[in-house]
């Protein structure tokens, strides 16, 4: 029996296994494929505080040696589901069972996608959802990026310096965002609006070939010849293993409040996963913090109970 | 290991048998992260030949060839022809999974 499991190794979840390990909680990290989470893509993190500029590869192997320096169990499977049971929860992942007095659940968000047929295919063979990782294989070639968000038309700029023409396509009419950079946007010659209008097929077998747009006012489909596809249109938080369990807003981020407590006693959410206005790295750890201390807290709350 | 910046014609396609290729570079997290799993790997596989490629000194563009457009990849071939390729991070298990029978 553990004390606590975290599920997820991202900078929320080991934040909460240094403040746990430092508890002398006895802790299982669980991680489905590599510890970071999502800032490993980030090239530099520059709000950080403390660190006037770090990769976000580097923040998070830094973290993760510091998170083994405590020598809590670290393991690499995918948890699948979470059992309520009476006296502990049962963590069901891809190998094991587990059984805990507390779970924090850390499993942040994921790149929302299209959800158009090919498009799992055609994954690094012309679609990508993170421009800094795959910009430079579009060198010279015709882009396009879908989204309306400020990543959205950071990326676009970005690819804008790399592609020989970039389409940005949008859902809406007008974008809704204050940024220089849409600004810039406009400015460069090499980059074409296409708003009003929503990608509804993508065609290509080894590689992307083409996608097909559709304006919403005309229903006009129209086919555009592409060599690279970037989709930025917001995450997805990775919940379901808890679905039916613990409460979710309708996009499926965990209800729980600033102490990161929710409607299960002993279940913890922290990081992007839970409900919350603004994500960033620090808040992420604030999270990570402040759930494990609770998480010890309750742990010595039920141990004085059954000693009584 | 050997790097086949220079050298994938030789080193891969005239190879008979088994030849893996990482394809990454410096500026990559995941990259990084796989590195030494690959690394780990090719000291438990002596009948696959362990290559990599950092792309941002293939001066023959063999990634570009390849339709490599992102990384990690990592590209299995058998005497010279690709036999399967997987975009973006292995865990050690993935990769034994990956490398397996073939």
């Amino acid at each position: 029996m553990y004390d606590i499991i975290i599920i997820g190794a991202g900078p929320a979840g080991m934040t909460a296994a240094i403040y746990a390990s430092q508890a002398r909680k006895k802790i299982l990290l669980l991680e489905k494929s590599v510890y970071g989470g999502q800032i490993v893509s980030a090239d530099k993190v520059k709000n950080y505080p403390g660190f006037e500029e770090i990769s976000g590869y580097e923040y998070a192997t830094k973290l993760y040696n510091q998170v083994k320096k405590f020598n809590p169990d670290i393991k690499f499977e995918e948890v699948l589901q979470i059992k309520n049971k009476k006296d502990f929860k049962e963590i069901i992942t891809n190998k094991n069972s587990y059984k805990s007095k507390t779970v924090i659940i850390a499993t942040g968000s994921k790149n929302r996608k299209l959800g158009l047929s090919n498009e799992d295919k055609l994954i690094g063979r012309g679609i990508s959802y993170c421009s800094t990782c795959d910009g430079v294989f579009y060198k010279e070639k015709v882009v396009a990026i879908t989204g309306g968000g400020n990543n959205a038309i950071d990326d676009a700029l970005y690819l804008s310096d790399i592609a020989s023409k970039v389409y940005v396509i949008y859902r809406q009419k007008d974008f809704k965002i204050d940024s220089i950079n849409l600004d810039k946007l406009k400015q460069r010659d090499n980059v074409y609006f296409v708003l009003d209008s929503n990608i509804v097929d993508i065609k290509g077998q080894d590689k992307l070939e083409s996608i097909t747009i559709k304006n919403n006012e005309t229903n006009k489909e129209s086919t555009l010849e592409i060599d690279g596809l970037f989709i930025a249109i917001g995450h997805i938080p990775v919940s379901s293993m808890c679905k039916n369990l613990v409460k979710t807003d309708g996009k499926g981020y965990i209800i729980a409040n600033e102490d990161c407590t929710t409607n299960i006693d002993g279940i913890f959410a922290a990081g992007d996963v839970r409900i919350k206005p603004i994500r960033q790295l620090t808040t992420a750890c604030s999270d990570g913090t402040i759930a494990a201390l609770n998480a010890c807290k309750y742990i010595n709350k039920i141990t004085i109970e059954i000693n009584q | 290991m050997i790097n086949i910046e220079n050298n994938f014609k030789n080193e891969v396609l005239n190879n008979k048998g088994l030849t893996v290729v990482d394809f990454w570079a410096p500026w990559c997290g995941p990259c990084k992260m796989f590195g030494p799993i690959f690394e780990n790997a090719s000291k438990i596989n002596n009948d696959i030949k362990f290559c990599k490629l950092n792309v941002d000194d293939d001066k023959e563009d063999i990634s570009r060839k390849l339709g490599v457009m992102s990384i990690p990849t990592t590209i299995l071939f058998k005497d010279g022809q690709e036999l399967k390729r997987n975009i973006g991070f292995m865990d050690e298990d993935s990769l034994i999974e990956f490398l397996g029978d073939n």
